[in-house]
């Protein structure tokens, strides 16, 4: 290795494993590790980093980039720990006292999170001319009442993704009443649609004390490791957050591990437009590739019970992993819902275990040798149902998430993708990429930098061109902005919906623009 | 439905099966309801459940208040209601006419609007008619069918979330259409009003009766339809199914103040092989194989979610949907020689006649 070589490190915490890579400056995989997840996360991962480097002698002082997803924010919402106490003000009255916020959360959640909603006279129309007058009194009066319990203050704008001067006062004012308090601008984390886009806003509020935690694990385990290079983390639409942006937006780390595992199976073959089918320990993902990035979900997301509207992986998912028990129901089997989960290399038939699983049944059929295959002889008839049944499924869930009668190729990734069968209907080849095990920890190494517009444009005569270009040149700025290489920065989407019932052509229009890192 | 000393009530449990039945009656417009199902349930919860009536339940010179919000639902799930605007339309009117409403009810049964005044019929502790004048969604004011009727729109109270008012005494339906338009698009693109007051006596030949109460209907039969939501569908309204497919491509563009466009939808299961394609403005206006129509506006066709039975609205429409296209036949009045030149393929500037789904397909 060369002394001036720059060495990425990318790390990705799933439920059962965590995974480390190591990369240079040409994608050239040189090292990687499997380490079980550990219950408080970051031990995990100051281990599967400290593994990772053993297995490339000097390599720490040559790593340039670290690059982590997690799903330490996952997990903090689903178990409703480590939360931030979050004041809701909504900006937009007299219009939205109709539906308050946090309308619909479930009752945990809220009590976890919330110590006080209101909703003040403000907010703007999709023209950007305000509703009323942002009523400042009304917001002094109501951060007075929750300065003792607020942890931190989310501030959402009706129409703010429009023009946001209004979120930013009030976040002044938020300063000259509270002090140094985190906040959370709604029209930073969300796109149009008031009560999803408040409700991403207030969790990503309520996830500061949670990011704090990640980003100095994060630093800790590259100091313990001995390693001074940048510290990414991966969000869910396959780019990359600073720690200081992670910080600030910890709710875009939510679903970054599927991405990551697509990023990874388009750089592990090249590929720009396939199918993706990861299969874990207890769940198959399958997930759909556009121009090398997953394509996102249209509709609305739920997290722990909450509709939000912010970008996510458009996603089938199946409860099937390569723990999975397989068990008999008369002539037919039953797949799970069980798992064996970690104790796989335990319990498994072909570990010489007592239970049946997927891997078993995987080995049965000849797709994989594992363990000792003769140990699943005794249940072969059933384990080669399983297959036949697991086979199925995956078909459906692969005709689900096809966006046209085009066969694409399918890139099978992760532990249990021996599941995965040579042929499938709809499917043109399935393409099985070296390395595919860590494919999600190589997706976080190679994670680009991406800008995003989202935004109203009043067109008026002959101005749709000119409104496209110039939400073109904000995301691409944005992008830049994030850290992109501006030589290589492409538009990786346009998307335009038309705001029916005007006499005026309006339209909301998104633009995403994505390049590599900028390494020097 | 839930019965209170025998009259129909919408509460807390089947007010989801409203707005379940409402899009599927919008045939792909009038907007997502889950804003107005928001807010009526915090009405329902604050102040209990609303009466619905049947129409001849009323005097004959009852004061009836027809209502819904006008302009683009993709603007109130950002600019949600203040609450208060079915009140403000009807001190209007009570201004106006110098007595009480007696009565709220949907102008239009189809989307956000099927379910908007079953909150301000709760915050003015009045009842609901179990009626509308649409059947359906439509795009515009003089699609309704006091219209055809020769009953004017006028007196129409436009209101907003500041509470401002504009009364319309306009010459004509037409009229009403264009000044309106104009002034929800001065108020920030949606705005709430009140259209074609009239007693319950003179409601009584342009209403569309049991609408609301089908509404719901349909909604707990989709609820409760599990496997084969298409056969829980077809005992509460004749539905004729066109085909079902995957939605291949979807293209849509403003043009004249609407959402225009169409979708291709290719064939599955036993429509394999089959392409079809959807014509849509605002709502779904035709459904076309090899050039030729299978159904027609003002025929009722809706996209269903095949898995859930649930309506697609046209701004939900997206790449690889596996839909179920299905047509049920439209209001008898809507098929009348008047009904066709308001809302037949021809005024939405197609080139052929009505084909009504339940002679073709029978």
């Amino acid at each position: 290795m060369r002394e001036s070589s720059r060495l990425r490190v990318g790390i990705d915490v799933g439920g059962t494993n965590t995974d480390a890579v190591i990369i240079d400056d040409q994608d050239k995989l040189l090292a990687k590790v499997k380490h079980p997840t550990t219950s408080d996360v970051t031990t995990g991962i100051l281990s599967a980093l400290r593994l990772v480097l053993e297995q490339l002698h000097g390599a720490a002082a040559n790593v340039s980039h670290v690059m982590l997803g997690t799903t330490h924010a996952t997990n903090a919402i689903l178990e409703r720990r480590n939360l931030n106490r979050v004041a809701a003000l909504r900006l937009g009255g007299p219009a939205t006292h109709a539906i308050p916020p946090l309308t619909g959360w479930p009752e945990d959640l809220k009590a976890a999170v919330s110590c006080g909603e209101t909703v003040v006279d403000g907010g703007v129309e999709m023209t950007g001319e305000p509703i009323v007058p942002l009523d400042e009194d009304a917001v002094r009066r109501f951060l007075d009442s929750v300065s003792e319990q607020a942890e931190g203050v989310a501030i959402s704008g009706v129409f703010s993704p429009v023009l946001s001067d209004q979120e930013y006062r009030v976040a002044e004012l938020v300063r000259e009443v509270l002090g140094d308090i985190p906040v959370s601008l709604s029209h930073e984390i969300g796109s149009l649609g008031l009560l999803e886009r408040e409700n991403a806003c207030v969790l990503n509020a309520a996830l500061v004390a949670v990011a704090e935690r990640v980003t100095t694990g994060l630093s800790n385990a590259m100091t313990t490791n001995g390693i001074t290079a940048e510290a990414y983390i991966a969000q869910n639409d396959g780019t990359l957050m600073s720690l200081d942006y992670v910080r600030r937006y910890p709710i875009l780390t939510i679903g970054s591990g599927p991405t990551n595992s697509m990023r990874g199976a388009s750089y592990l073959t090249g590929a720009m437009d396939a199918l993706v089918v990861d299969v874990g320990g207890t769940s198959t993902d399958i997930g759909i590739l556009t121009s090398g990035f997953p394509r996102e979900s249209s509709t609305a997301v739920e997290i722990g019970g909450v509709r939000t509207n912010f970008r996510m992986p458009d996603l089938v998912s199946l409860a099937i992993g390569g723990g999975t028990i397989v068990g008999a129901a008369g002539d037919a089997v039953s797949l799970g819902p069980g798992s064996v989960g970690y104790r796989l290399s335990t319990e498994a038939l072909v570990f010489g275990g007592a239970v049946p699983t997927v891997t078993d049944a995987i080995v049965a059929s000849g797709r994989a040798r594992i363990g000792d295959a003769a140990l699943t002889a005794g249940s072969r008839e059933m384990l080669l149902r399983a297959i036949a049944a697991c086979d199925a499924r995956i078909e459906d869930g692969v005709d689900r998430v096809k966006t046209s009668g085009r066969e694409l190729p399918l890139i099978a990734v992760g532990g249990g993708s021996g599941l995965i069968p040579e042929v499938l209907a709809g499917v043109a080849g399935v393409h099985r990429p070296e390395n595919y095990d860590v494919a999600n920890a190589i997706g976080a190494a190679i994670a680009s930098v991406s800008g995003e517009l989202d935004r109203v444009f009043a067109y008026g005569k002959d101005g749709r061109d000119e409104a496209i270009a110039e939400a073109v040149q904000l995301a691409r700025d944005e992008a830049i902005r994030a850290g992109a290489d501006p030589a290589h920065v492409e538009v990786v989407e346009i998307e335009e919906v038309p705001l029916a019932y005007l006499t005026e052509p309006v339209a909301r229009v998104r633009v995403k623009a994505a390049g590599p890192l900028k390494t020097h | 439905m839930t019965s209170r000393g025998g009259a129909m009530c919408i509460d807390l449990d089947n007010l989801p099966a409203l707005s379940l039945g409402a899009t599927v009656f919008a045939g792909g417009g009038g907007g997502d309801p889950r804003i107005g199902e928001l807010m009526a349930l915090k009405a329902i919860r604050e102040l209990g459940p609303v009466e619905v009536k049947p129409l001849d339940a009323f005097d004959d010179d009852d004061l009836i208040m027809p209502c819904g919000m006008i302009g683009a639902p993709t603007v109130m799930v950002e600019k949600i209601p203040n609450g208060g605007e079915g009140r403000v339309i009807r001190e209007a009117y009570e201004r106006h006419f110098g007595r009480p409403v007696a009565a709220v009810m949907p102008f239009e049964m189809g989307g956000i609007n099927g379910v908007l005044p079953v909150t301000w019929a709760a915050y003015a502790g009045l009842p609901l008619v179990d009626a509308d004048f649409m059947g359906r969604a439509f795009p515009e004011l003089q699609m309704l069918t006091p219209h055809l009727y020769g009953m004017a729109g006028s007196p129409s109270v436009i209101t907003d979330e500041r509470m401002q008012t504009v009364v319309f005494d306009t010459m004509d339906n037409i009229w009403l259409e264009k000044l309106v338009r104009n002034c929800v698009a001065s108020l920030g693109g949606s705005a709430c009003g009140g259209l074609y007051p009239m007693t319950a006596g003179a409601a009584q030949r342009p209403a569309i009766i049991g609408t609301l109460s089908r509404a719901v209907r349909m909604g707990e039969a989709i609820r409760r339809g599990g496997e084969d939501p298409i056969a829980a569908i077809s005992e509460v309204a004749p539905v004729t199914r066109l085909g079902q497919g995957k939605v291949v491509d979807i293209e849509r563009r403003t043009s004249g103040g609407f959402v225009r466009g169409s979708a291709l939808i290719e064939g599955l299961g036993a429509d394999k092989g089959r392409l079809f394609r959807l014509e849509f403005q605002n709502e779904n206006l035709v459904v076309l194989e090899d050039g030729e129509a299978l159904a027609t506006v003002p025929d009722i066709i809706t996209l269903l979610d095949t898995h859930t039975g649930h309506g697609l609205v046209t701004e939900g429409i997206r790449y690889g949907q596996r839909i179920e296209i299905v047509a049920f036949p439209a209001p008898e009045v809507w098929t009348s020689k008047e009904g066709l030149a308001a809302v037949g393929p021809r005024a939405f500037g197609y080139d052929f006649d009505f084909v009504s789904v339940v002679d073709r397909h029978a």
